[in-house]
Parts: C-alpha cells; sequence; structure tokens
C-alpha cells in the first residue's frame, strides 16, 4: 500500500511547528498504524533526517500512551481502538493521512506529536485514590459488593488516561476521565468515606488545569478507546453538586 | 570477591518471616524523614515499594521514563493475581501456593523467599481490595476467583482480562497519595542512566531527563531497582517498546550480580509475527487453550492451504498425539517447544511458516457459538482486530513468543543486591519463580515485594544510616559517573554510522531468538556469542542516531538500551551455556530425557547462577549460590 | 472562598447555572405558548385581550417577570463566558482536519444558537414587549391582538419569527436533555423518557410559536 503522510512536527514546546508531507510506500495492510509511522522514521533515518517523535509503549491498547489525531480524530477511524491496535487496513491505498498532536491548553506539545499529560496526574493527586496506608486492610471478603455494582465501578475504572476525550471535545473539558476516576472510587463501598472530599478536590484540580467545561455533546464518549460512558460524567455532576450542597465544611 | 549470602533466616520456614519481622531493625519516624530513598520505575513493585516507603515517612524520588507512572508495562498483565486465599474451599494454603510455585519453577528458586511470597499473597488481595480494586465479584458479593495452568487450586483473582491494569492504577493511586502528600517526589520521563557508588554503598543515580535531555544526580541513603524484565532483548516480545535492561545493566557493571539470565519464559499462545516491521507481539490469554485444538498440516505441501479445506485425516493434532494425558493443556514451557519443532520441519502455517492452528470448531460443534463467545469473545474480538480474521470460522494462528524473564538482579532475602544499599524487587530480581514461573504470579511477586517485603527489609538496612546525614551528590563519585554517562552520549552520537538502533535490535534479537530462545545446544550458543560480540563491536562503529542529547531524542535512548542488550545477550548466552541441563524456560537439546522431555540435572545443577561483571561484557565471573531444598522433594515433571 | 462562590465558579457550578436558568426558560416558553395560543382563536382577539390585560396587572406575574429577566441575562451571560472559558482551554492551536463525529450538530453549536435566539429575543421585546409595557399598547391606540395581526402581516417579519423558532428547535434539541444531565439527573430507566419528552418540546413548542406568524400572514 501507498500513503502520503502529512505529519505534525515541532522541534520543542517553544517552536511554532508545522506539517511536513512525507510518500510512503511498501506499507502491508496487516500492519498496526505504529508500525506504519515505525517505517517512516527508518526511511528518515536512511536520510539522515530526525524522526517522527510520539509517545508509545505497550502497543497491546491498554497503556494509554499512544495518542495520536488522526485524519480528524483521536485514534483514528475505529471505534474502541487505540491507535496502537488501529490496523493500516483500516485506510484505503493512496489514502492521504493527516497525524496531529492531542491540541489542548492543558496538554502542551512537547515535541511533534508528543505532548505533556501531566495534569492528569495532578488531578488523580488532588484525590482519585482510597486513603487507606499498606498493611491496614480488612479481609478482602469482609466488605460484600453487590455484582452489578461491582461491574459499574470496574466499567469506569477500565480508562487507560490516554486524553482523547480531551483531544476530542470542543472545549477541552477532561470531564469523561474525571468522571471516570470518581465513579470508579465513589460507587465502591470503600470509597465512600471520603467520597465527597474527593470529588470536591479532584473538580478544583481539573479546573485550575484549565480543562475546559462539559457541554455534553458526547464528543468524548464517541472516540473514547474503552467506550467509558456519558452516565460517568451525570454522575459526577450529581456527586459534585451533593457535596457541595452538604458537605459539612466549607 | 563478594560471597553470595542468601541471609535467610533460621527456623521452621512456616516461621522465618514472622521471626524476621519480629526482630529486623526499625528506623524511627523521626530518623525516617531524614533518609532519602530513591525507587526507579513504577509498576507494580515500584510504584508499590515507593507509596508504602513514603506512607512510613521516608523521602522517596520516583523515577520512571514513561510520562506518567500508571503507564508502566505491568498494566499490560491480563490473567489474574494469585493468592492463598482458600475462599473457595478446594484445600488451599501458603504451603500449596508456595509448594506449586516451586515446582512450577522446577526447583530452581530459594525456598524461603517463595514461602514469604505465598505468605504475602493473602495480604495483597486484602490491600488491593481496600485500595478500591474491583475484582470480580459472585452475585453475594464476595470475591470470584479462576483457576490457571499447572495447579489443582481456585486461587487466582482477576478483574476481566485487566487484572494488571486494575492493580496498577491501585498501587499508582496509592503512589499519588504520598505525592500529594509530598513524601514521594515523582520524576516522570526520566530515564536512570547510571548507580552512584560511594565507598562500597548504592548513594544515588545518574538520570537524563527524557524531556530537556539534561544529565540530573540523585543521591539517597538507598536506590531501589523495579526496572521490569529484559524479554525486550528479543526485540520481538510481549513486553512494552520501552522495556528494557539498562538500570538492572548498570548495576550489574558497578558490581550487581546477574542471576540466572538464560531463565526466559516463552509464552504459547501468541498473535504470531505477520511481517518483517513487527514491533510487538500481542499475547492472548492461556485460557483458550482449554476449548481450542492445537494443530498443523501433516503434510508440507498443505501448509498454504485453506485450513477449512484440509481434512481431519490430514491434521496433526501433535500436542493430544505426543501427550495424550494432558493433550492442548500442557505447561507453556512444553507447548512453546513443540510448536517450535513442527514449524521447523517446515509445517508451520502462515505468511511466515511460523504459525500454528489453535482451532475452536470442534469446541463450537460441541458447546456452541455463543458458549464459546461468553467465555473467550474480548480474547477473539482481540484477534480480529489485530489478524482482521473471524476466529469463529477460521481456525486461530498462534506462535510462542518471549513473554517474561525469570531471571534478573540477584537479591538475598531482603531484596539486597551484592551492592549495599541497591535493592532490586519484582521482576527485576530473580529470586521467586526459579526457571519458570507460574500464571497469576508475576503480578503476586511484584505488589508482595513493594509492599510488604521490601518496607521491611530495607529498614535493616536504613538504621545502620541514620547517623550518615544527607548524602551529597558533590563527592568525586558522582562527577565521574556523571562524566561517564555524558561521554558515552556523545560516543553513541559520534558514530554517525549507517545502520539504525532498530536494525542493530532486530538483528540482536534474531540471534537470541535462533540460538537462546525455546531451544538451545551448546553449539549454537558459542555461535551466538561471537555473533553478538561481532554485532556489538559493529554497533559501537556503525550506528546512526541523529541530532544532539538536548531535549527529546528517542533514538538516543533506545541506542542506550540497545547497546547494553548487546552486552546482557552475551552474558544470557553464556549462563545457557553453563547450565548443561534442561529446566523450566532453559531447554538445552543435548539434555533431554529418552522421550524427549526437558533432562533436569539436580545432582550438578541445583544453584543460582549469579554472575560478576568482570570489566568486560566477556569476562563475567560465576557465583554460586547453592540451593537448599529442606521442605520440598525434588520431582521431575512429566506430562505425558 | 466561601463555599458558594467556589461552587457557582467552578465548571460544573457554572452549567448549573446554565442548566437551572435554561430549565425555568424552558418552562417559560411552555406558558408563553399556551398563553399565546389563544391568538389563533376565532374571536377577533377577546381572548387574547383580556389574557394579555391579566399578564400586565397581575402582581404575581410581575414579580415572576423580574426572575425570567433574570434569568435571560444570567443564562446569555454565563453562557457567553463559558464559551470564552471552553475555546481558551482549547488553546491556540486548532485541528486542520476534524471530522465530524456522533455529537450533534446542535450540541456543537450551542452558543452560536444561543446568541441567534438573544439577537431575536431583543428584536421581540423592543417590539412587542416594549410596545406592551410603555409603547402604544400600553397607552391604549392599539389593542394587544391587533398589534400582532399586523406586524405579521408584514411578511418579513413573520418569515423572521419562523426562522427564529429553528434556531429554538436546535437550541432546544440538546439544551432540554443536557439541563438533566448537568444536573446529574442521569438514570438508565429515566433517561430515554427525558431525552424523548425534550425531543417531543424541541420540536412541539417552536412549531406552535411559528403557526403564529404564519396564521397572520396566510390570513
Amino acid at each position: 500500500m501507498k500513503f502520503t503522510i502529512k505529519v505534525w512536527r515541532q522541534n520543542g514546546p517553544k517552536d511554532k511547528g508545522r506539517f511536513e508531507t512525507y510518500p510512503l510506500d511498501g506499507i502491508d495492510d496487516d500492519m498496526s498504524f505504529l508500525e506504519m509511522i515505525d517505517v517512516l522514521n527508518q526511511n528518515l533515518l536512511t536520510e539522515k533526517k530526525d524522526p517522527v517523535t510520539f509517545d508509545h509503549d505497550c502497543r497491546e491498547g491498554i497503556c494509554g500512551m499512544c495518542s495520536m489525531y488522526i485524519n480528524g480524530t483521536p485514534h483514528g477511524p475505529e471505534k474502541a481502538t487505540t491507535t496502537c491496535q488501529l490496523h493500516m487496513r483500516s485506510f484505503k491505498d493512496g489514502d492521504t493521512i493527516t497525524i496531529e498532536p492531542w491540541r489542548a491548553k492543558a496538554f502542551p506539545v512537547i515535541k511533534d506529536l508528543m505532548v505533556d499529560r501531566s495534569a492528569f496526574d495532578r488531578i488523580i493527586q488532588a484525590g482519585g485514590y482510597i486513603s487507606i496506608n499498606t498493611g491496614n486492610a480488612i479481609d478482602a471478603n469482609a466488605i460484600p459488593i453487590e455484582k452489578d455494582l461491582s461491574n459499574e465501578a470496574m466499567n469506569a475504572a477500565v480508562c487507560i488516561g490516554c486524553g482523547a476525550c480531551v483531544a476530542s471535545c470542543k472545549n477541552s473539558s477532561a470531564m469523561l476521565f474525571l468522571s471516570a476516576k470518581v465513579s470508579h472510587l465513589n460507587l465502591l463501598p470503600q470509597g465512600k468515606a471520603e467520597a465527597k472530599r474527593r470529588v470536591n478536590s479532584m473538580m478544583k484540580a481539573h479546573d485550575s488545569e484549565g480543562f475546559g467545561a462539559c457541554t455534553n455533546t458526547g464528543a468524548c464518549h464517541a472516540v473514547c478507546p474503552k467506550e467509558i460512558s456519558l452516565t460517568n460524567i451525570a454522575r459526577l455532576n450529581r456527586e459534585y453538586i451533593g457535596a457541595s450542597l452538604t458537605s459539612e465544611k466549607e | 570477591m563478594t560471597r553470595l549470602v542468601s541471609k535467610t533466616p533460621e527456623g521452621p520456614l512456616a516461621d522465618k518471616w514472622t521471626n524476621y519481622k519480629s526482630k529486623v531493625n526499625l528506623v524511627a519516624p523521626n530518623n525516617k524523614r531524614r533518609i532519602d530513598v530513591i525507587v526507579v520505575g513504577s509498576g507494580l513493585a515500584g510504584a508499590s515499594a515507593a507509596a508504602t516507603m513514603g506512607e512510613l515517612g521516608y523521602n522517596v524520588k520516583c523515577f520512571c521514563f514513561q510520562d506518567s507512572p500508571r503507564r508502566a508495562h505491568s498494566i499490560a498483565a491480563q490473567g489474574g493475581i494469585n493468592a492463598a486465599k482458600n475462599y473457595q474451599n478446594d484445600g488451599d494454603s501458603v504451603y500449596r501456593l508456595f509448594y506449586d510455585t516451586i515446582k512450577g519453577g522446577d526447583y530452581r528458586s530459594r525456598e524461603s523467599n517463595v514461602h514469604r511470597l505465598a505468605e504475602a499473597s493473602v495480604q495483597i488481595i486484602d490491600q488491593c481490595a481496600a485500595q478500591g480494586v474491583p475484582f470480580a465479584r459472585e452475585y453475594g458479593g464476595l470475591l470470584a476467583n479462576r483457576s490457571f495452568g499447572g495447579v489443582q487450586v481456585s486461587r487466582t483473582f482477576y478483574a476481566r482480562g485487566q487484572t494488571g491494569q486494575q492493580l496498577l492504577i491501585g498501587a499508582y493511586s496509592a503512589l499519588s497519595r504520598q505525592i500529594a502528600a509530598g513524601t514521594v517526589e515523582m520524576y516522570n520521563r526520566h530515564e536512570m542512566l547510571d548507580v552512584v557508588v560511594v565507598d562500597g554503598k548504592a548513594r544515588g543515580i545518574i538520570a537524563r531527563n527524557l524531556v530537556t535531555g539534561e544529565i540530573e544526580r540523585h543521591s539517597a541513603h538507598a536506590v531501589v531497582l523495579a526496572t521490569g524484565g529484559y524479554g525486550n532483548v528479543f526485540f520481538l516480545s510481549t513486553n512494552a517498546m520501552g522495556s528494557n535492561v539498562t538500570a538492572a545493566w548498570k548495576a550489574h557493571k558497578k558490581g550487581a550480580y546477574f542471576a540466572n539470565p538464560c531463565f526466559t519464559q516463552i509464552h504459547p499462545t501468541c498473535i504470531p509475527v505477520s511481517g518483517g516491521f513487527q514491533s510487538k507481539l500481542t499475547l492472548m490469554s492461556e485460557s483458550l487453550r482449554n476449548d481450542g485444538r492445537v494443530w498443523v498440516p501433516k503434510r508440507k505441501e498443505d501448509c498454504g492451504k485453506d485450513p477449512l479445506s484440509i481434512k481431519e485425516e490430514d491434521r496433526d493434532y501433535y500436542l493430544e498425539r505426543i501427550y495424550p494425558a494432558f493433550g492442548n493443556l500442557v505447561p507453556r514451557d512444553v507447548a512453546s517447544r513443540a510448536a517450535k519443532y513442527v514449524c521447523d520441519e517446515g509445517r508451520g502455517v502462515g505468511k511466515t511458516g511460523y504459525a500454528v492452528y489453535l482451532d475452536f470448531s470442534s469446541a463450537i460443534k460441541r458447546l456452541g457459538e455463543d458458549t464459546i463467545r461468553e467465555r473467550y469473545g474480548n480474547l477473539f474480538s482481540m484477534y480480529e482486530r489485530i489478524t482482521d480474521e473471524n476466529p469463529y470460522k477460521v481456525p486461530m494462528r498462534i506462535f510462542p513468543a518471549v513473554h517474561y524473564t525469570m531471571g534478573g538482579l540477584w537479591v538475598d532475602y531482603e531484596l539486597s543486591t551484592t551492592v549495599p544499599g541497591l535493592y532490586a524487587v519484582g521482576e527485576a530480581n530473580f529470586s521467586d519463580h526459579g526457571a519458570n514461573r507460574l500464571g497469576a504470579s508475576a503480578l503476586m511477586q511484584g505488589l508482595a515485594d513493594g509492599y510488604f517485603v521490601l518496607p521491611y527489609t530495607i529498614g535493616s538496612y536504613l538504621s545502620g544510616e541514620i547517623r550518615t546525614g544527607e548524602i551529597s551528590s558533590d563527592h568525586p563519585a558522582f562527577d565521574k559517573a556523571e562524566q561517564e554517562v555524558k561521554d558515552r552520549l556523545q560516543k553513541l552520537l559520534s558514530i554517525q554510522g549507517d545502520r539504525t538502533v532498530d536494525d542493530f535490535h532486530m538483528a540482536l534479537g534474531k540471534i537470541m531468538w535462533d540460538k537462546c530462545g525455546m531451544a538451545r545446544n551448546a553449539e549454537g550458543l558459542k555461535q551466538a556469542i561471537s555473533e553478538i560480540q561481532a554485532l556489538r563491536e559493529e554497533f559501537w562503529s556503525n550506528v546512526f542516531i541523529p541530532g544532539d542529547a538536548s531535549g527529546t531524542n528517542v533514538e538516543l535512548e533506545k541506542a542506550g538500551r540497545v547497546a547494553d542488550f548487546l552486552e546482557l545477550g552475551e552474558l544470557m548466552c553464556r549462563d545457557a551455556l553453563d547450565r548443561n541441563e534442561s529446566c523450566g524456560g532453559h531447554f538445552r537439546e543435548e539434555y533431554r530425557t529418552e522421550e524427549g522431555e526437558a533432562a533436569r540435572n539436580d545432582a550438578d545443577y541445583t544453584y543460582v547462577a549469579a554472575w560478576e561483571y568482570g570489566g568486560k561484557p566477556n569476562e563475567p565471573n560465576l557465583h554460586k549460590e547453592e540451593l537448599v531444598f529442606d521442605n520440598v522433594e525434588l520431582k521431575t515433571r512429566s506430562y505425558k | 472562598m466561601n463555599w458558594i462562590t467556589e461552587f457557582f465558579t467552578s465548571t460544573i457550578g457554572k452549567k448549573v447555572i446554565m442548566s437551572l436558568t435554561g430549565l425555568f426558560l424552558c418552562l417559560f416558553l411552555l406558558i408563553h405558548l399556551v398563553g399565546n395560543l389563544q391568538l389563533l382563536l376565532n374571536d377577533g382577539g377577546a381572548a387574547f385581550n383580556a389574557y394579555s390585560e391579566m399578564m400586565s396587572k397581575n402582581p404575581f406575574i410581575k414579580a415572576v417577570s423580574f426572575i425570567l429577566y433574570f434569568s435571560i441575562l444570567l443564562h446569555t451571560v454565563r453562557g457567553i463566558l463559558l464559551w470564552q472559558q471552553n475555546r481558551a482551554a482549547r488553546g491556540g492551536v486548532g485541528y486542520a482536519v476534524k471530522k465530524a463525529n456522533d455529537a450533534s450538530f446542535a450540541s456543537r453549536n450551542m452558543a452560536l444558537l444561543g446568541s441567534l435566539m438573544f439577537i431575536f429575543i431583543a428584536i421581540h421585546m423592543a417590539q412587542f414587549w416594549y410596545q406592551f409595557k410603555f409603547g402604544d399598547v400600553a397607552s391604549g391606540s392599539i389593542a394587544p391582538y391587533d398589534k400582532i395581526a399586523t406586524a405579521f402581516e408584514v411578511p418579513w417579519i413573520a418569515i423572521l419569527y419562523v426562522v427564529a423558532q429553528i434556531a429554538i428547535a436546535f437550541h432546544l434539541w440538546h439544551g432540554f436533555q443536557s439541563a438533566f444531565q448537568t444536573l446529574g439527573l442521569n438514570h438508565s430507566k429515566y433517561t430515554p423518557m427525558v431525552k424523548g419528552l425534550g425531543y417531543v418540546f424541541s420540536i412541539l413548542v417552536p412549531l406552535g410559536f411559528a403557526i403564529i406568524p404564519l396564521k397572520f400572514l396566510l390570513g
């Protein structure tokens, strides 16, 4: 297969950046998208040029590191698929493929397609945990948890923190990410003790990182590789409103 | 020369850990505040160790090369985590888990460490459940279990097919809590490039900031390596692209012994290689072999044909034929080797001829497509996404792939390497899995080390450090280490040759896979050693790395890692050559029984091979830690 | 910061304001429509004129009307500020290629639709509300019904009103259900009903309003 690859190149955080176009031949349809980029990079290296920098690690759709905006969609055209699990058979021979980094004020570009997503870490640091020290746990079966509830928590917990939700949102809101974490922990009995504190504090962190507000367009859910549901955002809203109104603390 | 002292506590096996804990020296809270600990790596072992030590009050600095600690490759573990909870009332116990692990490891691990692992397993599940890990549950609300290969009880806890992810998120959240509390300082996108040893003790590291390119010094009273395994020496493996041996290798070069490097685990059910640019292999849960039948065509001529057109009598269900007792459910190493042999005979299928069929048609006929979908739906859709073939209609193609490395830095009972103050936890150490790891035990070991073992044992060393005061990073040893790191980066950049880093890595991977993979022999290993030496020489004169050391330079990062793999590869071959027996993941073709199975040599090789760096990659010195089995009887495995 | 200001300045709090004012405005639209549908009666405007009289005198209505004006302004100003904040969150550089995804046209263009509505409301209030309160209707020189009838006999005015209803319909199409989502009122059983109700509401209410000018225009 043959492609024209139009890719965002930016030397560093302060560089203005521009698109570069590279023709690419000899691509197999069984190759993954990132393997296609590997080939492109090997070609660039043979020409003694700087290869395209991009984030990737596990290449099996779970680490959440890969982050390409492909032909106008985060992670490309396939539903529920990360960039690393996308294959070239999803494209037509001769296609022009445009690849851009995630765009959001809270995700500044580091180099080429690599962006800084540490804002997500800081949101988790604000309360995305259950405050127990190692060694203090009671027997795991001491708290029975309704199977459906546990499943619902798991549905939220599968978030891989890739940031596609932010990338696709016209408001660069991280509400889907935030709501997945809050839902996971606030649904479970173990997480109830600090549920109010958690949602208040994580919400504050979300806002101070410069993410936008959710206007319920649903674009995030449409591109989420783990298909995190919008009901989580409703739950987040409910938890936050409830916590603000009922928390005894100012 | 350092003698290998395992520091195994006295007393009966079951009491060793309790006795140790009740006698180990402690560090008082006010002193902990004055002690710095560096943790390199943020997977299950690293994140849990950093978080727990932070909770205890130490000043912790944690490093990872990814953009967030949550991305460490522990996240990709699918199946589950073992624990001797006996919730199923099926006769499980700490002793049974200990015994299964020792036996599964083909009697090449240390009894005391494994028993401690089995003890800690129980606490891990409690800890993780309390952290909010959404383990699978029964309708009654209690935890569900499933069974895994090689054992007769149901002791595996799981969270769908994403157990590793959920456990890592648990450890990551505990770590995040400590970062917020200020006890842990996190350094993302940082790569450790050397250990600094001052007066014989590990006192810090040299790290490169992968964003700015800056070389940084970090000092501490102790350094913990939680940097995972070295499976990527094979280029193609189920490891993440960034997984590497660099941290462990630098430690090795600074005096830490490297144990049993030849013990690598090859997983039988992975999606086969599809082409020359394949970068990574994807594992599919072993559970598939419960209902799938493995076969290849009887005749070479049939290999290119549509599998559905090959008649039943022309198919060779080779596992069922050779191992009638266990059939398709033989252990990982046996299944992997059998696949290799049929492919070497030229009867492999698929584009490359390196694949065998895993056929569900008889299971679908027997149980119906719905049942199969219910059991394996997510795996089937993963397979279809990658290969574009519908496994309900066409048999899957599978092939073994490198998955886990049992070998690693030698550690004593306290998880200390041979360098005082330098510790290794998780897959980075060699300690618990012997020559072969059982399914669902890697997660258990990582968390046991990080949550429940290291935070105690490191106190034994740090209690002697309370009067040391702050470690200065101005010591000449730091100057020297930093200069060496900088020189090496400059050396790599200055070569400006013609071959890319990946090219060298692929060439190394091929040598390793062909000659130090599923089956090894003395002649092949000797060839491999000289081929690796030649490749290493070419690497240092002909590798091409663009750009400079300032700012992000991915090729430079990869080059440093491949340079270390090129040295490790040789050590693996030397270790494999030295071990004149077949055990676990190490199969020497010269050493097999009359039936062709692995022949262990307990009389001569019941030891841990701990290699000391001899100043050059080709001059390692072997030290042996004799393994003593007081509690289990050494037996031969048979699956026929 | 005081918890109230903290709540209302958080991104969720801001959306709660949008949601509550939005739902109140929906309620107003419904009542406004029910009243105005009297214009369709063939009674020469008797019923409507009487209704109009009542509305301008009733102290309760007067009080509520101030809440209404406030809501319109708050909804508009808050909406514009949110739009601005959300634009800033995008950062300076946009995407070169952007593919429409599952997000509906309405949901992606709420600010634009809202702005159009605000302009329409300004025109509408200048034309009728001001006249009813302070202009020729208030002075008694023309009956309310006649005021409306003459206005809508001018084709461009009638068409403007009909077109404005389209913008309102789109705004409601997303806004109605979105308001519930923002308040966290989501349930697998009831949310589909809320959505259905929202779609019916967003079609029927603007349709009802559109019939009025068309009636006068087409006679």
